[in-house]
């Protein structure tokens, strides 16, 4: 697609959103706005792996690792200080930090990409591990109690003037929504930065990259990073949604599903991670108001049906096949027009080897 | 006057387990100079880019980038330095576009819009203007090492170690490729390995003969090309 063309998407994608943010509180159930705050955060989530991995081809098997540290610190910093923006950030600085600090030995280590996947998962188990072993008054944070396999409470967000009012559900839905617009906008402008574009030649060619210069291992750590902070502040939107945090946000089966959006929506893009999340979410919904199919079955399928026929993601699909018609269409359209045919370009060069 | 030297190995081995790839070479370059490396097939002259760029690290010896010790240097401190490398394998992005792939190489060093002058430029210099927005990975093998030699150009370095350029070219293509490294020599020192003696002799003015991992001979290519050892190094090769 031409920066032209994707431009025009983004613009209408911004469009899309602010009219979707300020009309869905009007028209739909509470609930179901509750609801939509924590799709947002797991689209959110969805974003921050398909930035590592789609712009980095870091694959990291645990984002949710950098999730479930931005959940706890905002709910351990929310009930110590009252005041919410403050935990915000220190959710986020949190999540970069321990992102930073795995990428570090990760990436200084040189260790293969396989290795990359195993570690980061075995560290998001080992956080899910340790904190259900949490339960009893001994594990304590200031004021907040970990609270072993139930978790703690997440206090709700409030106003950043005045900490004396708790924000509705249907503010939170705004900032939520808002996040999410920024942090996707936000990512459209790194990975068209030099910072981005040089992200994306270290995933090509890590070789070819350093002998350009570029260290890679601090490219990937900054990167990693900031997906790492990404992922924690959806750790903060998810908790603010459901109300606690608990392991389970550690699980495998968050970690799982983070990769199916970005399977499903299309790796090296940004928004098709989004919109894996948003579907497989509606998905999940769907299958618990039935009770013919086991819901993990049908999303194991629909992972295996995309990797046999779509493997590339929805939408780099459907890119494939808009830019494919348009190709067709003016290709006919000079055929028509090129009666005479002039001389091709010269081909002096011989196939490879 | 006495030209400075801008490279130069001691003793530089590199072993890999029992295989003696490099033995105890003892290399120099001077400014301005165009030197070709030659030598049969496994004789140890790619192992010997790898310990110059930091890709390999020297089992014993040194090497001296100026008067900057490098040995063990990873490889983008090396092209830090102002040193263009291309490999024998090629290596580009080829997910990416010619001029992304060039750009990627000018905007290493130079700001914004001089990188963008530089990868227009570039681009033009190494004839691929007509197809400067197809992905590197449909190209066909002369014009994907193209590509990396204008990666080379457009970072504007002092010392150039290019890896047999010319290798699966036609001679017209081999033609080309001799003008570009002629212009590069203009602002640089070049090492070059390459198998076609034409290319060599057309290029050089002192040939360095590699065989067995250490220097066997060097030398103008006449003098080179006439000593009894290099012929039987060479002799069942058809160079
Ligand atoms: N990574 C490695 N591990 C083990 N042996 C290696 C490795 N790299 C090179 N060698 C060995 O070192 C020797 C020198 O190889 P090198 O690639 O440097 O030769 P060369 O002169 O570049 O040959 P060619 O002209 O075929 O490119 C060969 O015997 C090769 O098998
Ligand atoms: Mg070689």
């Amino acid at each position: 697609m031409s920066r032209a063309a994707e431009d025009r998407w983004l613009i209408a994608l911004a469009v899309l959103g602010v009219v979707t943010m300020v009309g869905a509180p009007q028209v739909l159930q509470l609930f179901t706005i509750i609801n939509l705050t924590t799709a947002i955060g797991l689209a959110l989530l969805g974003l921050s792996l398909g930035l590592i991995w789609g712009y980095g081809g870091i694959l990291c098997f645990g984002q949710t690792a950098f999730f479930g540290a931005g959940a706890y610190t905002y709910a351990v910093a929310a009930q110590n200080w009252g005041d919410t923006t403050g935990a915000i950030v220190a959710a986020v600085l949190a999540a970069a930090a321990v992102a930073a600090a795995l990428g570090y030995f990760m990436f200084w280590g040189r260790i293969s990409d396989v290795y990359l996947g195993v570690t980061t998962l075995t560290v998001t188990l080992i956080f899910f591990n340790l904190l259900r072993r949490t339960s009893g008054p001994d594990y304590r944070i200031g004021r907040a109690l970990l609270g072993g396999f139930n978790g703690t409470a997440a206090p709700p967000l409030r106003l950043p003037w005045d900490d004396r009012v708790i924000l509705s559900p249907q503010a939170m839905f705004y900032v939520a929504s808002g996040v999410l617009l920024l942090a996707f906008f936000g990512c459209v402008a790194l990975v068209r930065s030099r910072f981005g574009r040089v992200c994306v030649a270290i995933r090509e060619n890590e070789t070819r990259a350093e002998l350009l210069g570029y260290d890679s291992r601090l490219y990937k750590l900054g990167l990693f990073s900031i997906g790492g902070g990404l992922a924690g502040l959806a750790g903060v939107l998810v908790a603010n949604g459901i109300g606690r945090v608990t392991p389970d946000l550690f699980n495998l089966s968050y970690a799982a599903q983070a990769i199916i959006w970005v399977i499903v929506g299309g790796r090296g893009t940004l928004i098709g991670p989004v919109l894996g999340a948003f579907g497989v979410f509606w998905l999940t919904s769907w299958l618990g108001t039935q009770s013919y199919f086991n819901s993990n079955m049908v999303l194991g399928l629909v992972l295996i049906l995309f990797v046999l026929l779509l493997p590339r993601g929805v939408v780099p699909a459907l890119v494939e096949l808009a830019t494919r018609r348009r190709r067709g269409a003016l290709g006919r359209a000079e055929r028509l027009r090129a009666r005479r045919p002039k001389a091709g370009p010269r081909r002096a060069l011989q196939p490879a080897e | 006057m006495r030209r400075e030297t801008v490279l130069q190995t001691h003793d530089l081995s590199m072993r890999f387990g029992g295989v003696v790839a490099n033995d105890r070479v003892n290399f120099a370059l001077k400014a301005g100079e165009l030197r070709c490396l030659i030598g049969p097939n496994g004789a140890g002259k790619s192992t010997f880019f790898k310990c110059l760029t930091g890709q390999l690290k020297p089992s014993e010896g040194r090497v001296l980038i100026r008067d900057l010790d490098t040995t063990g240097a990873e490889p983008h401190a090396v092209a830090g330095l102002g040193v263009g490398i291309k490999t024998q394998v090629p290596n580009v992005f080829d997910a990416l576009s010619v001029e992304e792939n060039i750009w990627l190489a000018a905007r290493r060093w130079l700001d914004a819009p001089r990188a963008k002058a530089a990868t227009a430029e570039t681009v033009e210099r190494v004839r691929l203007g007509d197809i400067r927005r197809r992905p590197v990975g449909t190209l066909a093998h002369g014009q994907r090492q193209w590509v990396e030699l204008g990666m080379v150009v457009a970072a504007r370095p002092w010392l150039v170690l290019l890896d047999e350029p010319a290798a699966g070219m036609t001679e017209e293509e081999t033609a080309f490729t001799a003008d570009i490294i002629r212009e590069i020599n203009r602002t640089a020192s070049l090492i070059i390995v390459e198998h076609d003696m034409a290319f060599v002799r057309a290029l050089a003015d002192i040939v360095t003969v590699f065989h067995r991992g250490a220097i066997l001979i060097e030398g103008s290519m006449d003098a080179v090309s006439a000593d009894p050892t290099v012929r039987e190094v060479y002799l069942g090769h058809k160079h």
